[in-house]
């Protein structure tokens, strides 16, 4: 089984890179993104051993070799949808309600 | 001393010629004109062909639905006499949940035909999902570039769904931090894969949209007896707008007024690490649709097949809270949980219905998928985790990137015009710019912006003395 903080090679992992430092980076930004580096996450099939943090080269699903700093082994998804917003939450009643009222008006108009 | 990204932006003229199999300098006719029409055509697919392709692609032939208790609803605000048949078209339909769909489905077409082994497109939209799924049918390989985290790897919802259904469709995902440099990223990645560019500006993209204008045409025709009076397009980069009007004309609709719409983001900047999760909308705003309208070839193309202001007939603005509300009604009194950003014409649409009167229809030319992330539910809570501030009220009230504000009621939904000539005057402005200082635009060149900017001779000729003056 593959422990949480090191992967062997086959494992489908995620690699960090730094693809510009801050000084290489378009003269264009505003500030606060000037002063970052323009970082980018990969995945792919481990080629070796590694631990968290530690380099190691990833075969990409379109057959590419680049090799970054592990960052997760098996990474997955844990978007959601929330909580509903209760900002929301009464519209739908509302609007039946509102449609409700009209339907009626409309028939009586008739 | 030249650093890396200048290496690689220097190169990039050769590169995106070889990425895009095609040469854009025939087209070129003087320092600020190019052939339009001959750039559309050269592809040589008729609208027939494209029709084959796409239906082959699993893509295309969405139903489209009258919206019976939205259209009453909006009747029910309006003035007596107004509130007009409100249609939409669902996109979501489409193979991979999105109109973009029809652009994937002749970019990946044509890359297969030219023999390239696999295709890359820079993206954080439903275009990536649309690419992916027909290089997946295709059996070409795909690499998605997408801007997804701010610099403390905070990702957007939206996008982080988006990078989920690319991979789930077997592309290669580069998720990346904040800034312009994506596109830098791409040329390179064409450089070093030779893969074909699957640009969202291609004519083959645009082309592949103006199914979706010939198909409305013709069902409204067959519903309704006659081509929508008002076609309401959420615009971002103007492809949309593009293609769906251009179907629409050459299926004959030419009186259909052509209505782009936008989600209000003024005042976030598109390229802050710090705005960047403080926006609940990442397409379908005015922080691409004023930009790319104003001056399309600012795209990853030599000359950008998407020219919205050749075709804006009127341009309105949506708030996020009013997009979000509308969301929800339709979930509730439709039954169609989409979207969120594709219902920003769907937005403008309940507003404009109250305006026009009730024998007019108006078709709302998409929906998208809704999911995990990418969901109006989702976008607030997020919103709320980053500070800004959520609440009911008039959606006048409302500040991108610090309030949302929620319709109380129905009528506070109210779009709001954008002002076109503006517009077109800063269209010629850039396109002025863009050719030497000295040069003087010719009679051919005042003919071409005219077209471009869909007015006339006499209009471009005073913008272009003001823009020389000023």
């Amino acid at each position: 089984m593959t422990d949480a903080t090191r992967c062997k090679a086959g494992d489908w992992v995620e690699i960090e890179r730094i693809l510009l430092e801050p000084a290489d980076r378009s003269k264009n930004l505003p500030p606060d993104t000037a002063a970052q580096p323009l970082k980018m996450w990969l995945k792919g099939f481990a080629q070796g051993e590694a631990a968290i943090g530690e380099e190691v080269t990833v075969e990409t699903m379109t057959g590419r070799m680049v090799a970054g700093a592990l960052s997760a082994i098996n990474p997955g998804y844990f978007h959601t949808f929330g909580k509903p917003a209760p900002e929301l939450v009464t519209v739908g009643k509302d609007l039946r309600e509102r449609l409700a009222a009209y339907h009626a008006s409309e028939k009586g108009g008739a | 001393m030249a650093t890396k990204f200048d290496e690689i932006m220097a190169r990039r003229g050769e590169i995106m010629h070889r990425a895009l199999g095609m040469d854009y300098a025939q087209f070129e006719r003087s320092p600020i004109a190019f052939d339009y029409e001959a750039m559309m055509a050269d592809h040589g697919y008729s609208l027939k062909d494209i029709k084959q392709i796409q239906t082959k692609a699993g893509v295309g032939n969405t139903p489209l639905l009258e919206l019976r208790n939205l259209t009453d609803l909006a009747r029910s605000i309006s003035d007596p006499g107004k509130g007009a048949r409100i249609f939409v078209k669902d996109e979501a339909a489409n193979l991979a949940g999105a109109f973009k769909d029809r652009r994937a489905s002749v970019s990946i077409h044509v890359a297969k035909e030219k023999g390239y082994e696999g295709v890359i497109a820079a993206t954080s939209g439903n275009y990536g999902a649309a690419v992916s799924s027909q290089a997946a049918r295709y059996g070409l390989k795909c690499i998605i570039c997408q801007e997804t985290f701010d610099s403390r790897h905070v990702g957007q919802p939206e996008i982080v769904e988006k990078s989920r259904i690319c991979e789930a469709y077997g592309a290669e995902v580069i998720q990346m931090t904040v800034g312009p440099e994506l596109f830098f990223h791409m040329v390179e990645l064409l450089d070093i894969t030779g893969y074909f560019a699957a640009s969202l500006y291609s004519s083959f993209g645009v082309s592949g949209i103006e199914t979706l204008g010939l198909e409305i045409a013709d069902e409204m025709r067959a519903l309704t007896g006659a081509p929508p009076t008002a076609c309401v397009i959420t615009h971002a980069g103007g492809g949309n707008t593009t293609g769906t009007a251009r179907g629409l004309k050459r299926a004959g609709a030419t009186e259909t007024q052509i209505v782009s719409a936008s989600v209000d983001l003024s005042g976030l900047h598109m390229a802050s690490d710090h705005d960047f999760n403080r926006k609940s909308f990442t397409t379908g705003h005015t922080g691409f649709g004023v930009p790319f309208a104003t001056w399309p070839d600012r795209a990853d193309v030599p000359r950008n097949a998407a020219r919205a202001l050749r075709y804006i007939d009127r341009y309105l603005t949506v708030t996020q809270g009013e997009v979000f509300y509308i969301t929800e009604a339709m979930c509730k009194m439709e039954g169609l949980e989409r979207g969120p950003a594709g219902n920003t014409a769907m937005t403008a649409a309940v507003s404009l219905a109250r305006e026009l009167p009730r024998e007019a229809t108006i078709v709302v030319q998409e929906t998208e998928y809704t999911g995990a992330g990418k969901h109006h539910w989702a976008q607030l809570n997020f919103a709320r985790e980053m500070g800004v501030q959520v609440r009911r009220g008039d959606p006048a009230e409302n500040k991108p990137g610090e309030v949302i504000v929620v319709p109380e009621r129905l009528e506070q939904i109210q779009a709001k015009d954008f002002d076109l000539g503006r517009m077109r005057k800063s269209y010629v402005r850039n396109a002025v710019k863009a050719a030497p200082a000295d040069y003087e635009p010719t009679d051919a060149d005042i003919e071409f912006l005219a077209a471009d900017t869909n007015t006339d001779a006499d209009t471009v000729a005073r913008l272009v003395r003001e823009v020389k003056e000023a």
